[in-house]
């Protein structure tokens, strides 16, 4: 079992695994629960609920402000966390975390903060054409009010590479790189390793977008060299409302606030205020101190699993999901042939995704059907909408099989 | 060319009781969604579309003599063609006062398809009766 959090133990047996799961022993319409929507959010063990309620019931006060005994305990559980997470990214040092709501926050944070004192009228954000939303629409508001513009790295084609052989001519226009690890729609592995060099030989500033990469592989921020890096907790069996903005601290301690309000100021007058030091800068505010409990408890759990044999199982059973998937007539899969990461997206001849989700909700498995936050990419691809499983280390290859039969049942139901 | 339906909602409701699981509820509907005919390409314009971020859905509502409202509407999802036929089996050729008077949802929960008239959904469904009671609303508004 996997409930004592002993770190010296590691989880070898998939399948025991699912008993963390609260949620995935329910029945779903009937059904036994095949939840394949992970990269839109992935389920909590009861170690990660515990930890929330252990909060409330044990510890709860506010943080960084009170002498008494229970905020104390408030602030060393939120900064535990924040240590935690720096360990998980191999981040320098912990004041390099800044805790936000979610990836979409902390893209928003580097955006307006970063944007708002490093990019002038006419100068160049350079982005690929397969961000998901949050990664392109704050910097398409930044853009618009400082007249700044926009550039893609373009996708080749349906199997979602880049197409990097302009890369520098790119870069040499660009003030900052900001593009996503693993893509939500295609599954693509994107080389952010090369990338971020690329960029600080450009002197070109990068942003990762981890949300779909942090909890299905290694992320060593110092190996990466990138300047800013994010990542949801929800997406990694942590709670929602709480994620992660690493950034570089000589990037940080330039950045003027992004928030203003409590915590994040060390003098304030009527008509003007000194700013408190990072990472308390970008947190104006009680942060979400339960969520970061949790974020804690779910990085430890994720950890003793082991970054690298949940990549092999995901990118297994994304394999087996491609290999029998390509046995229908018609489907047209999207994503790399090769190095693919945990996301399957496809549409059937005569089908239509949100079709094929409604289905498969009868039976109860969950998947995706639309555009994934991804309109512009799909527009290019020439579809509106696609269906798409991706999975987590607690999936399995039956539930591969059983997704698989479903699919076979209903596209019958259309021809 | 108006969009005529060689069936009516009592038909559908009654067909619905005699059907047993879901599979055949849904195989009914998409053989419902395949009466509807195509909205020509003049009317699949961003104009007409309806929000819903998993299918495309486009409505077009024309007002004609006597207070009549005429209704096109389209998707690309099979099982929203046939929520499409149910919804204009309620509302097609109907005055404004009969359109508010009509909770489509009651019909659609007697149908065992309510959750798909959820907002929740995000099919479009919910945004086009939305769009349809909000334009007889107009109507009657502007009227009184």
């Amino acid at each position: 079992m996997t409930q004592g959090l002993d770190p010296t133990e590691k989880i070898k047996d998939w399948k025991s695994i699912r008993d963390d799961f609260p949620i995935l022993n329910k029945e779903i319409n009937g059904h036994q629960l095949v939840y394949l929507d992970n990269a839109a959010s992935s389920q909590k063990p009861q170690v990660v609920i515990d930890a929330i309620r252990k909060h409330y019931e044990d510890n709860n006060a506010n943080v960084h402000r009170g002498i008494h005994e229970l905020s104390n305990r408030a602030t060393e559980t939120y900064e535990a966390s924040r240590r935690r997470v720096a360990k998980y990214l191999n981040a320098a040092r912990p004041e390099e975390v800044i805790f936000t709501r979610g990836t979409t926050e902390s893209i928003n944070l580097v955006a307006h903060s970063w944007g708002q004192s490093n990019i002038c009228a006419g100068d160049t954000i350079l982005l690929t054409e397969m961000e998901h939303h949050s990664n392109l629409v704050p910097w398409q508001i930044m853009a618009k009010r400082i007249g700044a513009k926009l550039e893609f790295i373009s996708v080749t084609g349906d199997d979602g590479l880049l197409d990097l052989t302009d890369l520098d001519e790119k870069l040499d226009r660009a003030k900052i790189l900001a593009f996503t690890h693993f893509s939500n729609t295609l599954g693509s592995i994107n080389p952010v390793k090369e990338l971020c060099q690329r960029a600080r030989k450009a002197e070109v500033v990068s942003l990762v977008d981890a949300a779909q990469s942090a909890g299905h592989t290694t992320i060593d921020v110092q190996e990466i060299d990138c300047d800013f890096l994010a990542f949801s907790g929800h997406k990694i069996c942590g709670p929602t409302g709480i994620g992660v903005l690493y950034g570089k601290k000589e990037q940080l301690e330039e950045m003027p606030p992004y928030q203003g309000g409590g915590e994040m100021i060390s003098k304030v007058e009527y008509l003007e205020s000194t700013f408190n030091v990072i990472p308390h800068k970008f947190e104006a505010g009680t942060p979400n101190i339960a969520g970061a409990a949790g974020l804690h408890t779910a990085i430890d759990y994720i950890d003793r699993i082991g970054l690298s044999a949940i990549f092999k199982h995901d990118q297994h059973l994304a394999n087996q999901t491609v290999k029998r998937l390509q046995e229908i007539d018609g489907i047209r899969i999207f994503g790399p042939d090769n190095q693919r990461s945990a996301v399957v997206s496809f549409v059937l001849q005569d089908a239509h995704a949100l079709d094929l989700a409604t289905m498969a909700d009868q039976k109860g498995i969950a998947i995706r059907a639309g555009h994934h936050c991804n309109q512009p990419l799909l527009t290019k691809l020439g579809v509106p909408s696609t269906a798409r499983a991706s999975f987590n280390f607690y999936n399995t290859e039956s539930e591969v099989d059983r997704f698989i039969e479903v699919i076979q049942q209903v596209q019958k139901m259309f021809v | 060319m108006a969009i005529t339906l060689d069936t009516t909602i009592e038909e559908v409701i009654e067909n619905f009781e005699f059907l047993g699981d879901w599979e055949e509820k849904f195989t009914y509907l998409i053989e419902l969604g395949k009466k509807l005919p195509a909205l020509s390409d003049k009317d699949m314009i961003e104009q007409y579309r309806v929000q819903g971020c998993q299918a495309s859905v486009w409505l077009r509502v024309i007002p004609k003599k006597n207070d009549i409202y005429e209704i096109y509407a389209d998707s690309d999802a099979f099982i929203v063609k046939g929520l499409i036929v149910v919804l204009l089996l309620i509302y097609n050729y109907k005055t404004a006062k009969q359109i508010l008077d009509t909770d489509s949802s009651k019909i659609f929960e007697q149908l065992g398809l309510d959750k798909h008239l959820s907002p929740t959904r995000r099919n479009g469904l919910h945004s086009m009766v939305s769009r349809i009671k909000a334009l007889a609303n107009d109507s009657i508004t502007k009227v009184s």
